[in-house]
């Protein structure tokens, strides 16, 4: 599964990297002129990839020091005429927390079980492949598409309680509820992907052991397997949050974009779920140029607290995955893609 | 009932329970083909196919369709998307040309050239920019790089030139594709490195032996093996180059123009309109059946177009089986 860390200890890799001095063959220099250019854009894109990374990181750093105030972290956004009266985003920092806590918890149980079975059980066969061409497939769906889905989904009669619904009778269809429920899709092909990788590489041998002392199939699952990929779930999770807090698309078309939190009904936990909302993502896409509020100070704030969420949780799939030791430590393409 | 809730599971009852729960991502899969396409089903039934071509004015059009309220006359579903399609199919095409070069020659570097510890920064900041949420990209574009194009890049003449027709301030398909590009090239690696570290050293060691440089053996032998693999890279990463829709909206300028190559240099600097940037623009105002069913046929058309990419990239990298080849 992982090209990169399958790809560390290579035999060949390190004495034959001409620029390492290792070169004993033949050094570039001795080399026709289009292979030498070959190498040269070689180690070109790959620094330039780096470079680019660096550059976004170093920038927002900047930008987010110059504007971000610990006060904007803990103030409620205001309606203002100026960029000193429009408050903080407190509210979209809530909205970002509870989106990421209903994927979450829709997209585990999810995730694990499909995983679990189609590792373990996967009888019928060809279920099993329908249920990880599934999966797949909302990988590969564009998050647009799935926030009309749940747009359709959610402005149906049947769910209408999960929103609020207008005088007239249309269902707005727009609430941290559906929000959160589209945001387990964007959270579950990860997750999946990482727990089914950690089930395929516990070894065989454990579970006939654990068939051999008269476990059965599930006790097994429990007792053995679980325990032992706990970390590769832990990456998935960690993978999962990353989607779903970087999701813009999904909270533009289903949260409804209102500056603050706005609960619908009286019931107090109940009614901020029902309601409509922003996350970090929709304050800057607002607060941008290409919103309605240009406050670009704003946007660049919230936009560096974004990504220092995003490098925090990457440093979290990286020190996971170096425990781990093989399978999945780095970016294995499952995850990104 | 308590009773058996404490014993412990059989397993037949845990393999229903999971199979269970594992078979609500099918029926959701079916459920979002099924409630996109009912809801694009007006678009089609009044336009046929015909929606997805030419002609007409897409501005006029769907300003008719929001104008028309809860009950439009079939004549505001007419719709011409071609101009959509077209930036579309444009902005991802060239972002992915841009995009390949870079990505194989990145994964060359990563898997065979870089030294060790260069190859441990790599990785990581590499995986980084794939994270990068896209309203971040989209922000640095449409604050750094479209004025940047606006002020420096595009030539006053060149801007008077065409100002009877579209505004030249920056939004415009170059920072659009440069973004993509830079977006989806992650994307590529990561798919192209599990390939290339998956061919067999004793191959390329082979090639050496025969008398080729290094480099040569990498270009000659571990590339071209892995080559259905980059191909399938490519695909894949054009159906998430096609699905991009927040940073597209916010540097593309969102506009009916689309760019026309007759047009020289100055076709770069022109600013475009795409499916999902569409979708995004029109989210809040999609009220109006009309224009919400054309919402929903665009929606339909990239499900579509994402669905049979990731087929054509399983297909293509079937051949790497027979070499055994992991991929």
């Amino acid at each position: 599964m992982n090209a990169f860390a399958q790809s560390k200890g290579g035999p060949g890799a390190q004495q034959l990297s001409p620029a390492s001095g290792h070169g004993r063959r033949s050094s570039p220099v001795s080399w026709r002129w289009i292979d030498r250019l070959a190498l040269a854009w070689a180690w070109t894109a790959g620094l330039l990839l780096c470079l680019i990374a660096g550059a976004i990181v170093v920038y927002m750093a900047i930008r987010g020091i110059q504007y971000l105030r610990p006060a904007l972290l803990a103030e409620r956004p205001a309606v203002g005429a100026s960029q000193s009266e429009t408050g903080g985003f407190l509210d979209p920092l809530e909205g970002t927390g509870i989106l990421t806590l209903i994927g979450l918890l829709l997209a585990t149980p999810l995730g694990v079980c499909s995983a679990l079975w189609i590792t373990e059980y996967g009888r019928p066969s060809w279920l099993a492949r329908i249920v990880e061409t599934s999966i797949e497939v909302v990988a590969g769906t564009p998050d647009i598409v799935i926030a009309l889905f749940g747009l359709a989904l959610f402005q149906t009669r049947l769910l209408a309680p999960f929103s609020f619904t207008a005088s007239g009778g249309g269902v707005f269809g727009r609430s941290f509820f559906a929000a959160g429920a589209m945001m387990s899709l964007i959270a579950l092909p990860p997750l999946f992907a990482a727990t089914r990788d950690g089930l395929q590489a516990v070894p065989k041998h454990m579970r006939e052991a654990a068939y051999a002392i008269g476990k059965t199939r599930i006790a097994t699952i429990r007792r053995v397997l679980l325990p032992s990929v706990r970390s590769n779930i832990a990456t998935g999770v960690t993978l999962g949050v990353s989607r779903i807090i970087g999701d813009t698309a999904i909270v533009v078309l289903l949260l409804g974009l209102t500056l603050r939190s706005e609960p619908q009904g009286s019931v107090p936990g109940i009614g901020l779920l029902r309601g409509t909302g922003s996350t970090l993502t929709t304050y800057v896409f607002q607060n941008s140029p290409a919103g309605e509020g240009a406050a670009p100070q704003k946007a660049y704030a919230a936009a560096f607290v974004l990504l220092m969420f995003v490098l925090a949780l990457n440093l979290v799939v990286g020190r996971i995955g170096r425990r781990q030791s093989d399978e999945l430590g780095l970016g294995a393409a499952g995850a990104i893609v | 009932m308590l009773e058996r809730l404490r014993h412990p599971w059989t397993d037949h009852r845990a393999e229903r329970t999971l199979g269970a729960v594992s078979l609500i991502v099918g029926v959701v899969v079916v459920a979002m083909v099924a409630f996109v396409a009912v809801h694009a089903w007006p678009t089609f039934e009044h336009d046929g196919l015909s929606w997805l071509g030419p002609g007409g004015n897409l501005k006029d059009q769907t300003e008719a369709m929001q104008a028309t309220g809860a009950h439009a006359p079939a004549s505001a579903y007419h719709l011409n998307a071609w101009p959509i399609i077209y930036g579309t199919l444009l902005s991802t095409g060239l972002a992915v040309l841009l995009a390949l070069p870079l990505a194989v020659f990145a994964s060359i570097f990563i898997v065979e050239l870089a030294p060790r510890r260069l190859r441990a920064i790599a990785i990581p900041v590499i995986r980084l920019l794939a994270s990068v949420p896209s309203v971040v990209y989209g922000l640095i574009g449409v604050l750094v790089l479209v004025p940047f194009v606006g002020n420096h890049i595009v030539s006053d003449s060149e801007k008077a030139k065409y100002a009877s027709e579209v505004q030249l301030n920056g939004y415009s398909l170059i920072v659009t594709v440069v973004i993509l590009a830079v977006m989806i090239t992650p994307i590529m690696v990561a798919l192209i490195c599990e390939a290339l570290a998956s061919v067999p050293k004793a191959w390329r060691e082979g090639a050496i032996a025969l008398g080729l440089n290094p480099l040569r053996a990498i270009l000659a032998v571990v590339v071209r093996a892995a080559r259905p693999a980059i191909v399938a890279a490519a695909v894949l990463a054009t159906a998430r180059a096609l699905g991009e829709a927040i940073m597209v909206f916010m540097v593309s300028g969102v506009n009916f123009f689309s760019p026309r190559p007759g047009d020289g240099v100055t076709f770069f600097f022109e600013p475009l309109r795409t499916l999902a940037s569409t979708i995004v623009a029109f989210a809040e105002g999609a009220s109006a059946p009309a224009l919400r069913s054309a919402l929903y046929a665009f929606a339909l058309l990239l499900l579509f177009s994402s669905l049979a990419l990731s087929v054509a990239g399983y297909l293509i990298k079937l051949p790497l089986r027979k070499y055994q080849v992991r991929a």
